[in-house]
């Protein structure tokens, strides 16, 4: 079917995966501002996986790589940095930030599925889950709305032939599972499917250069309009660590001592 | 009755001047129309467990229950294992092959039209890899915005989830008039698996195409208790060094304890362990009433995986591991020393 893989890879900007989040005191939200963010784990494996299937040349081409994310001003540093790695182009959608997580995933898929229809794309790459709303919904959203095959969780990404039949393994619970399908897709991305790249200095100036769109919902036609209402955002209960033991027996003891045993 | 009525429709009607009367009657109305549909896991005929969990959140709302099950001759096996479940209303079951490996694709559409036609309020599904793929693209067709992996249920429209690694919690309120929620097995269980007597009943089937193919499947065989489930687990991590040391240290601890074994994503990474034995934010959540640990830090990815544990152990060589400080029993030794001295200790009783 298709001449080349045109890909889309959606990125979302997220509180670093190494920080503890801290709850704000209204309750609202947890507390964004002067907080390390940087590229949500997953959306740096879709890349990673986008660049890659150029690199093999396998039996499609690639010929394009489009990186999206949509939030604040400051999603252009998530974006250049998906450019350094090696997408093409990026649409930046403005969305003001805020507190909760910013737009819903059925928004997202709805605002996606404009693009993949305006920018006639054929793949669309997406991780699994962002590590902050950890909802994992985007992807198979997108391929409901679209009538597109999808493959979860994908650890492993095959295109066959020219005529556009991928195969992705995808984890499942207890091992794996091979899908076959014909492109257009959407394919969600996990842990085990590769190890991204540093961005090199090189390839950071290179990609200040790159074309970067600002858009907005309505430009595609996309309401934000919200279905969850938060009412509140609490510590979980914590928990008290019991102290330490001495030796084997002492374990044993503590261990019996509270029934675990 | 006719003139009672009669009267409150009249006073329905003059609502807009008097809202505030008509609150009550409203709400109740709408708890009377509370329906759920839990979507039931199955695989070779058998039920899986986030089958029940799904079963036992439904329960919890309150409001009939209509469980969901297709695939390959399910009425003779997985439905009728699911009418014995106490406090079913009926089972509605679909036997079509096209169904039995739960693609998404073909699956979807069979559960929006049955959803449709049983005009159900609430759509329920363990947060499995079944759930978390099929669910969203179900609520995606049906227009409604989906929660997931809910932890508790506050009321027919509020509901509480982990978000950011379990490191907040959130309550968030629905406003969809059909609510498609997965749920989190640990946190729903208790359901009877027995006593019930519910019709299994013909569900639509809308035939739509698979676009998909299924191709083969490689499934970790093993003879322990099921890692989501296990009332014990025994998991090592990076401080394993090796997959032999792995197999020689912790695979003998979990012998003696009867437990599943779990790792850390370290241990993953490095081949100590199949992936699909990886406990965290990103892996399995389990919360067993004992969660004994070697060699884990307790990164808050792994921590958001098994900090609802009853009892953690942690054996660690760094006394200011942040593991030891969510465990209520702590050893601070060599795994290689410590762990197979536990084993036999445990062996001896």
């Amino acid at each position: 079917m298709a001449s080349g893989l045109r890909i889309l890879v959606p990125v979302k900007r997220v509180i670093d995966y190494a920080i503890k989040p801290r709850i704000n005191k209204a309750q609202t939200g947890v507390e964004t501002a002067g907080v390390k963010h940087s590229l949500n784990p997953f959306d740096e494996l879709s890349i990673e996986e986008a660049v890659r299937l150029r690199e093999r040349k396998g039996p499609l081409k690639v010929d394009n790589i489009l990186a999206l994310s949509a939030g604040g001003a400051k999603c252009a540093d998530t974006l250049r940095t998906a450019m350094a790695m090696g997408a093409d182009r990026a649409f930046h959608i403005d969305v003001a930030d805020s507190n909760d997580g910013g737009l819903e995933p059925l928004t997202v898929a709805k605002m996606l599925k404009e693009v993949v229809n305006k920018e006639n794309i054929n793949l669309v790459l997406l991780g699994k889950q962002a590590i902050d709303g950890d909802q994992g919904q985007t992807g198979q959203m997108l391929a409901g709305l679209l009538g597109w095959p999808q493959a979860t969780q994908a650890s492993k990404v095959d295109v066959k032939d020219d005529k556009g039949t991928v195969e992705v393994t995808h984890e499942v619970d207890g091992g794996v599972e091979t899908l076959r399908a014909q492109l257009p897709m959407v394919i969600t991305t996990d842990l085990r499917l590769n190890e991204p790249r540093y961005a090199s200095l090189p390839n950071i100036m290179k990609a200040k250069k790159k074309p970067l769109e600002k858009k907005t919902l309505a430009d595609l036609g996309v309401e934000d309009k919200r279905r969850l209402k938060t009412l509140k955002v609490t510590e979980p209960p914590a928990r008290q660590g019991g102290g330490k033991v001495e030796d084997v027996n002492g374990l044993v003891s503590k261990l019996k001592e509270l029934g675990a045993l | 009755m006719i003139p009672i009525a009669r009267h409150s429709a009249l006073q329905a009607v003059r609502s807009n001047l008097r809202p505030r009367a008509f609150n009550q009657p409203a709400a109740s109305a709408l708890a009377r129309l509370l329906s759920t549909l839990a979507v039931l896991e199955q695989r070779d005929g058998k039920l899986q467990a986030s089958s029940l969990s799904a079963i036992a959140a439904a329960q919890k709302l309150g409001g009939p229950v209509t469980a969901f099950v297709a695939g390959n001759n399910v009425k003779g096996t997985s439905a009728a294992e699911a009418a014995k479940i106490k406090g079913l209303d009926k089972v509605l079951a679909v036997d079509n092959e096209a169904y039995e490996k739960g693609l998404p694709e073909n699956y979807a559409p069979l559960l929006v039209e049955n959803i449709k036609k049983g005009e159900y309020t609430h759509i329920i599904g363990g947060h499995s890899a079944f759930g978390k793929s099929l669910l969203p693209r179900v609520a995606a067709l049906l227009d409604v915005q989906q929660i997931s992996d809910i932890t508790g249920i506050e009321s027919e429209d509020t509901f509480v989830r982990p978000i950011y690694a379990g490191n907040a919690i959130l309550t968030v309120q629905s406003t969809d008039p059909t609510k498609v929620i997965t749920v989190r097995g640990t946190a729903f269980q208790g359901v009877e698996t027995e006593g019930g007597s519910a019709g299994i009943v013909e569900g639509a089937d809308p035939k739509a195409p698979a676009q998909t193919e299924w191709v083969s499947e490689e499934l970790a065989k093993s003879e322990r208790p099921d890692l989501a489930t296990a009332s014990r687990v025994v998991s090592g991590g990076r401080g394993l060094k090796s997959k032999e040391e792995f197999d020689r240290v912790i695979v003998p601890l979990a012998d003696s304890l009867g437990a599943a074994i779990g790792a850390s994503r370290a241990a993953v990474d490095s081949g100590f362990a199949d992936n699909s034995l990886q406990v965290g934010q990103t892996g399995k959540n389990v919360a067993p009433q004992l969660y004994l640990c070697a060699g884990i830090s307790g990164a808050i990815q792994h921590l958001a995986g098994m900090k609802d544990s009853k009892v953690i152990a942690a054996i660690n060589k760094d006394p200011d591991a942040p593991i030891f400080q969510v465990a209520d029993v702590g050893l601070v030794g060599d795994l290689f020393d410590k762990v197979p001295e536990l084993t036999e200790k445990l062996k001896s009783q």
